[in-house]
């Protein structure tokens, strides 16, 4: 067992992505995660065949990590919610063509230049694709350092798995903050998946075409629904959640991220006090884990989802409930930070509210 | 047993081109091809070709071939190079893919000096979009979005990206040639033989700006459109060797 080391999340980040066998890193700087590529490009200068570029744009950046990723390369890059916007077509391209990567978007408030406080307001554009066109990107939401470590590995194994785009969605409290972290262990280019798709010269094979024109719309389609099968699968296979007392909830708060730690901390003062609360917490957010949402409603008809943005992930929350069980909301958008202590009174007022205390 | 004296080259698959009658892409898809064989990388080599005109280059080429975002050939070129520097990489962009929607991209990979080869393609117009003002376009010119002409107030002057990519240190060899032509064609071909050398040999960026034809967009006959170059487009973009420092002493690396 490796030791535990004391880290900010942006470093975590890095770490894990080198020890995964990243080795193509290219990125702009944009608050408030400067001090990941700024590990990399540290970190990358001991590693023999690893390249760490700081590009002239966000637009340039993704689209060298494309190129990496055809040539075979664990690749990465990462941004914040604006920079994020400018890797969109990017992104997209890399869905149509089935390449690998990695992206780290470390929320900041927003719309426009926003400002660099934690934020939750991208939900919509990682979770629906973000660019253009019929495609969805993975997206992960840890919300501890450990989980960073943990989740940027799984990253790129799930990237090479389904040779799609993956997006770890964090903010700037989870990239700041540090905590004690155990590492993940090395990874062998031995070990990774063997890509017999890649761009490498066609020496001793024929030769290989990576491209997203399909200008036959019945070839289009297909190639769309070949994708769609591949969502499927993910959706059946990936979908994963952190359920805390929510045996005998009578109201399960959902939250993610930076927002599920505030949640907990208020869950655990609400507890005190005898109100039976619980904590359902996405860490996929696409998938969706629409799968546990609908087994806990069995049991608890009232759900409060708390958001740091006006109301997005609550979309999700609904469709998968279906109208089964009550969904309130409590948002805080533009980078404010709520205390548990102000989520605990909203718990509060709302389970009296509902009169959730009386013997059912 | 006859010996061919013409044939296909090796490194282009026998299948049709989509280009219009007279257009210039054919031409230098040919010499492309014909460079790749003769410098024997055909199993090395990995192309990038754009959005535009040349978007179904990877249909032609018998080499790998990734496609990139509209303008974004040299980031994509540049992340290829980087995880495989033993083999010749090279993005193939027309003129609105190279000099207006990617010119960053393609600055910041010539100034970083990538061991890379581009083949910009120049028109003087957007081709594949039923030809509208290129950045390329030279004054006096009709398109579809400057119906009375490309005038300086109101268009701007047409760009001069090799000269640009000129002034970047990492690049090192820069020269613009034309096919209209049976010399200039032949002239081409040394161009890319020299291009793609320098990167066989490390040198760092080398781009050849090719002046082609569109009769289509440009409604003149083929012949007509090789006339309209040696008249009219050359005085803007005066065939040259730009730059040439494929030997020259540098402090460094690139």
């Amino acid at each position: 067992m490796a030791d535990k080391v004391l880290m900010r999340g942006t470093h975590v980040i890095a770490e894990s992505a080198i020890r995964s066998g990243c080795r193509f890193y290219a990125g702009y700087p944009i608050t408030p995660q400067n001090e990941l590529p700024e590990y990399m490009a540290e970190a990358m200068m001991a590693i023999d065949n690893a390249t760490f570029i700081q590009a002239e744009s966000e637009i340039a950046a993704i689209n060298m990590v494309l190129g990496a990723s055809m040539a075979g390369a664990r690749a990465m890059t990462s941004s914040s919610s604006p920079g994020i916007s400018l890797k969109q077509e990017g992104i997209s391209f890399l869905a149509a063509q089935e390449l690998p990567a990695v992206i780290v978007n470390c929320m900041r408030g927003g719309p426009g230049l926003g400002n660099i406080a934690p934020s939750q307001g991208d939900y919509f554009q990682a979770t629906r694709g973000g660019g253009h066109g019929d495609y969805r990107s993975i997206v992960l939401a840890p919300a501890t350092g450990q989980e960073l470590a943990d989740f940027t590995a799984r990253a790129f194994d799930l990237a090479d798995r389904y040779r799609s785009p993956v997006v770890l969605l964090i903010d700037g409290m989870m990239g700041q903050m540090m905590e004690p972290v155990v590492p993940p262990e090395f990874v062998n280019e031995a070990d990774m998946p063997y890509r017999n798709w890649i761009l490498d010269g066609a020496r001793d094979r024929p030769s290989r075409i990576i491209k997203s024109l399909i200008l036959d719309p019945a070839k289009e389609e297909e190639h769309n629904w070949k994708l769609y099968r591949k969502y499927e699968n993910i959706t059946k296979e990936l979908q994963i959640t952190e359920a805390y007392q929510v045996d005998d909830a009578r109201l399960v708060v959902m939250a993610y991220g930076t927002a599920a730690r505030i949640a907990k901390g208020a869950i655990k003062r609400v507890r005190e006090i005898g109100l039976k609360v619980g904590l359902l917490r996405p860490l996929t957010l696409w998938p969706f884990p629409a799968r546990a949402v609908e087994d806990a409603s069995r049991f608890v008809k009232e759900f409060l989802v708390f958001e740091m943005n006006t109301g997005q992930m609550v979309e999700d929350v609904r469709l998968a409930l279906k109208h089964r069980s009550e969904v309130h909301f409590y948002g805080r958008p533009g980078g404010v930070v709520s205390t548990p202590d102000e989520i605990a009174k909203v718990i509060t007022s709302l389970y009296y509210r509902l009169h959730l205390e009386e013997e059912q | 047993m006859t010996k061919p004296v013409f044939q296909r080259p090796k490194y282009l698959k026998n299948v049709p081109f989509h280009y219009c009658p007279g257009c210039g892409h054919s031409i230098i898809h040919r010499l492309i091809a014909e460079v790749i064989e003769e410098l024997d990388i055909g199993g090395i080599t990995i192309g990038v070709p754009p959005a535009g005109c040349a978007v179904l280059a990877y249909d032609y080429f018998d080499v790998d071939m990734g496609e990139a975002a509209h303008g974004r050939g040299c980031a994509v070129a540049t992340g290829i190079k980087r995880i495989l520097p033993d083999r010749i990489v090279f993005s193939y962009q027309g003129d609105g893919d190279i000099a207006a929607i990617g010119t960053a991209e393609t600055i910041h990979a010539a100034n970083r000096g990538e061991n890379i080869t581009v083949i910009f393609v120049n028109n003087s117009c957007y081709g594949m979009t039923g030809g509208q003002m290129a950045p390329t376009t030279v004054l006096g010119q009709k398109t579809t979005t400057t119906p009375g002409g490309r005038t300086a107030p109101m268009h701007g002057t047409p760009i001069d990206l090799s000269q640009m990519i000129a002034l970047a240190r990492g690049s090192v060899y820069i020269e613009r040639t034309s096919v209209h032509s049976v010399r200039h064609i032949l002239k081409t071909k040394k161009a890319l033989m020299k291009a793609f050398t320098a990167q066989m040999n490390g040198k760092g960026f080398s781009l050849v700006e090719i002046l082609s034809p569109c009769p289509t967009n440009w409604k003149l006959s083929p012949v007509e459109a090789f006339a309209h170059i040696e008249k009219e487009i050359t005085k803007t973009f005066p065939l040259k060797v730009i730059k040439d420092e494929i030997d020259a002493d540098r402090q460094g690396p690139p």
